[in-house]
């Protein structure tokens, strides 16, 4: 087969042109065997990224290892709307135990399968930020550094949106939530706090960490499909907007996705074992501005007095972030002012 | 074979004799001797078809074993104290989704002051979080009970704390009957479990359940520990067949049948218990021993039948509800129900505190004349308290109780007796 080069989205949409692509290539959704692992009929919200996140990368891992997947995941919004007793969503073995351990769980099920013998059966954490980030941030670093055989996906739609969007350290400076209300003097998040998760995944020096974000798809399935090629602790965070929590129409997941990748403020990598292996670039940067005011939860930013600062204070960020990993070619970065 | 050993290293050759497939494992006084015991055995090769897994909290030790039996694996771990109470969320959790996993406890007082002794708070924190909890008086039953926990746990799906008393039991050197492995392997069955993560046959484990069954599956709960008061002295019974040592069942009786004062106690203590009594046996007092060998599921229709008859029960407990007073004795007290014999309560051995001979005689000899009181703290130290109460009576900054009292006793190891 000669090789082309494929270009994903169609010159002048953002349509991904999974049809131009040889069959394999294509997403794994396109795929009459694909397997519904998160079926429909769930309670999910409309727009939910993070049922669409969920669907994608367990579907494509469930490709992976030829459907032979066992699933832990953390209290929150995902196992709440997958699984209202007797309900299930889940086509797959699927545990819930508690909203910090579930990394913990993952261990023991990998164990427990290794003792076995069944080292066919592969085993994947998810959870949503606050039970990554936080609650759950002892278990999963254990994990990390054990090195167990599990991929730990963390669906990052900033907050905990399950009990009534409140703060978690993946919440970013400025956003409003229930407990940082945008009143007072500086409304909304406190600027300088908070954690990068898939930096200190890196740290851990695990053989696999990658960020991933809904409005690229394809992407995320890939970067899953790397992942189950290794064996060994691997993380994957996917940047998930949340329309009850951001303040969003739910048509907009994908558009407020994107624009969080094309401004900088999520930068889309990939690292093996430490060492940053690949980033996706910004096909066309654009000011934080685009990203943020169509967002309630960053609305008192721009009222009859816009908060300049705390937007310039986002900004650069986001031009951080395009330095560190060199998220804009050289000549488009120029051109958008950025060094 | 007989073996003069440690008790952590009885519970440790015993456990190892079960087949477990997954241990997993933190560091915490008294039980560190258990687990560093079996990891050997793992990576000498001894302990084959086992995954030992350091973890970085009790909390991950407690998950992990969540996940393996979860998978269909035979799962153990050992704490004690701080390490009990910081799993305490997982340890509900395994119980409420019905997982087989057995776990030693290593009895240790629970801080602040921080205290890394004996006594029997640990265990009473999670005495109604659903585990089974069984008590060894002695290294040879604290061996055997983990045997005998397996089985258990497994025919119920329900996991079992194995209660043993902290250094007085797991640093103790004793002759230990440790059983070959055919033996064992003839009692204890290969897991089969009840439920299982397996892309074979997927199922959801742990879903939310609201109103419409909640009540439903506590009860269950319930129920099945309600059938483990059957099937602990089954077990039992079958074990003294096979093995010929009379160990665990439900309660444990030392000369009770014509005895106007019964003691009632849990663990190690029975032992100093029962040489007061043979001691106050000879003056002719009647008086025997109860040792509850089940603490869950509480053997209430037992202790019922064994205190019928006497003038009074004494309960000697190494643990007390801040508050209220006694927790062994409130559920004696339920199982003597509708009966007029008084009930003493007697917290002892808080902490490490020496429960000696000289005090149990003397605490005896006054319930035997019923001048106890309801509540007793054996061997308290009235002054120290009237100084601090004093103190803080005098100066409102009056500054930490416990270093405090530590000041003023004026003493910096351990007191015994």
């Amino acid at each position: 087969m000669t090789a082309t080069t494929v270009k994903f989205y169609q010159t002048g949409t953002h349509t991904v042109g999974n049809r131009l692509l040889d069959p394999e290539q294509r997403s794994v959704q396109a795929d009459m065997r694909r397997t519904n692992s998160l079926n429909s009929g769930h309670r999910a919200c409309q727009g939910c990224g993070e049922a669409l996140g969920a669907r994608y990368a367990i579907d494509a891992a469930m490709q992976a290892c030829d459907n032979q997947l066992i699933a832990a995941n953390a209290t929150g919004c995902l196992e709440v709307f997958s699984t209202p007793y007797p309900e299930t969503s889940w086509q797959i073995p699927w545990i819930h135990s508690l909203f910090g351990n579930t990394a913990a769980v993952a261990t023991g099920i990998a164990a427990a399968l290794r003792v076995k013998g069944r080292s066919e059966v592969r085993v994947v954490a998810q959870g949503g930020d606050g039970g990554t980030t936080d609650i759950g941030f002892g278990c999963l670093s254990g994990m990390f550094e054990r090195n167990d055989d599990v991929l730990y996906i963390c669906y990052d739609n900033e907050a905990y949106m399950n009990t009534g969007v409140q703060r978690s350290s993946a919440t970013p400076g400025a956003a409003r939530t229930a407990t940082t209300p945008a009143v007072g003097p500086a409304p909304g998040n406190v600027f300088g706090q908070g954690k990068n998760l898939p930096l200190i995944a890196m740290a851990h020096e695990i053989p696999y960490v990658a960020t991933a974000i809904v409005s690229e798809l394809r992407d995320l399935e890939a970067k899953v499909r790397r992942a189950m090629e290794i064996r060994g602790a691997r993380y994957i965070h996917v940047f998930v907007p949340c329309p009850l929590g951001w303040g969003i129409r739910s048509d907009q997941t994908i558009a407020i996705a994107r624009l969080a990748k094309e401004s900088g403020v999520f930068p889309v990598i990939e690292a093996e074992h430490g060492e940053l292996t690949g980033v996706s670039k910004i096909r066309k940067q654009l000011p934080v501005e685009d990203y943020l005011r169509p967002q309630r939860r960053f609305a008192h930013l721009f009222g009859p007095q816009p908060n300049t600062t705390a937007i310039a204070r986002i900004q650069a960020q986001a031009d951080r972030n395009i330095r560190r990993f060199g998220l804009v070619d050289a000549p488009a970065a120029a051109a958008a002012g950025v060094e | 074979m007989l073996t003069q050993c440690e008790g952590s290293h009885a519970v440790a050759a015993t456990v190892a004799l079960c087949r477990p497939e997954v241990i997993c494992a933190y560091p915490i006084s008294p039980q560190t001797h258990i687990v560093e015991g079996l990891s050997e055995m793992v990576r000498d090769g001894t302990l084959q078809g086992c995954e030992f897994i350091n973890v970085e909290s009790e909390f991950a030790a407690m998950s992990v074993a969540i996940g393996s039996s979860a998978t269909g694996a035979r799962s153990y771990t050992a704490t004690a104290s701080q390490g009990l109470l910081f799993m305490a969320e997982a340890v509900w959790n395994a119980s409420g989704l019905g997982l087989p996993i057995v776990m030693t406890l290593a009895n240790r007082s629970i801080g602040a002051p921080i205290n890394i002794w004996n006594d029997h708070t640990d265990a009473m924190s999670m005495r109604d979080a659903g585990w089974l909890q069984l008590f060894a008086e002695n290294n040879q039953e604290a061996a055997d009970l983990h045997i005998q926990a397996f089985r258990l746990a497994e025919e119920l799906s329900l996991p079992i704390m194995v209660c043993m008393d902290g250094f007085i039991l797991t640093h103790a050197y004793e002759g230990v009957d440790i059983p070959t492995q055919e033996q064992v392997d003839a009692y204890l069955p290969a897991y089969e479990p009840r439920q299982v993560l397996d892309p074979r046959e997927p199922v959801s484990i742990g879903a939310m359940v609201g109103p419409e069954a909640f009540t439903e599956v506590r009860y269950l709960a319930h129920a099945k520990q309600m059938q483990a008061l059957e099937l602990i002295p089954q077990l039992a019974a079958e074990f003294q067949q096979q093995f010929g040592r009379d160990s665990g069942g439900l309660i444990r009786t030392y000369r009770t049948e014509d005895a106007d004062t019964i003691v009632v106690a849990l663990g190690s203590v029975l032992g100093t218990i029962k040489d007061t009594i043979d001691d106050l046996r000879e003056e002719g007092h009647k008086i025997g021993v109860l040792g509850i060998t089940s603490f869950r599921p509480f053997p209430t229709a037992e202790i019922r039948d064994a205190v019928s008859h006497v003038r009074r029960v004494v309960v000697v407990e190494k643990c007390f509800a801040v508050g209220v007073g006694g927790i062994v004795a409130r559920d004696v007290r339920t199982a003597m129900r509708n009966r007029p014999q008084p009930l003493y309560t007697v917290v002892a051995g808080l902490g490490g505190r020496a429960i000696t001979k000289a005090s149990l005689n003397q605490l005896f000899l006054t319930a035997m004349m019923d001048k106890l009181e309801p509540l007793t703290f054996l061997d308290l130290d009235h002054q120290a308290i009237n100084r601090e109460l004093e103190r803080e009576r005098l100066t409102r900054r009056s500054g930490p109780i416990a270093e405090n009292l530590l000041r003023d006793l004026g003493v910096v190891a351990a007191r015994v007796g």
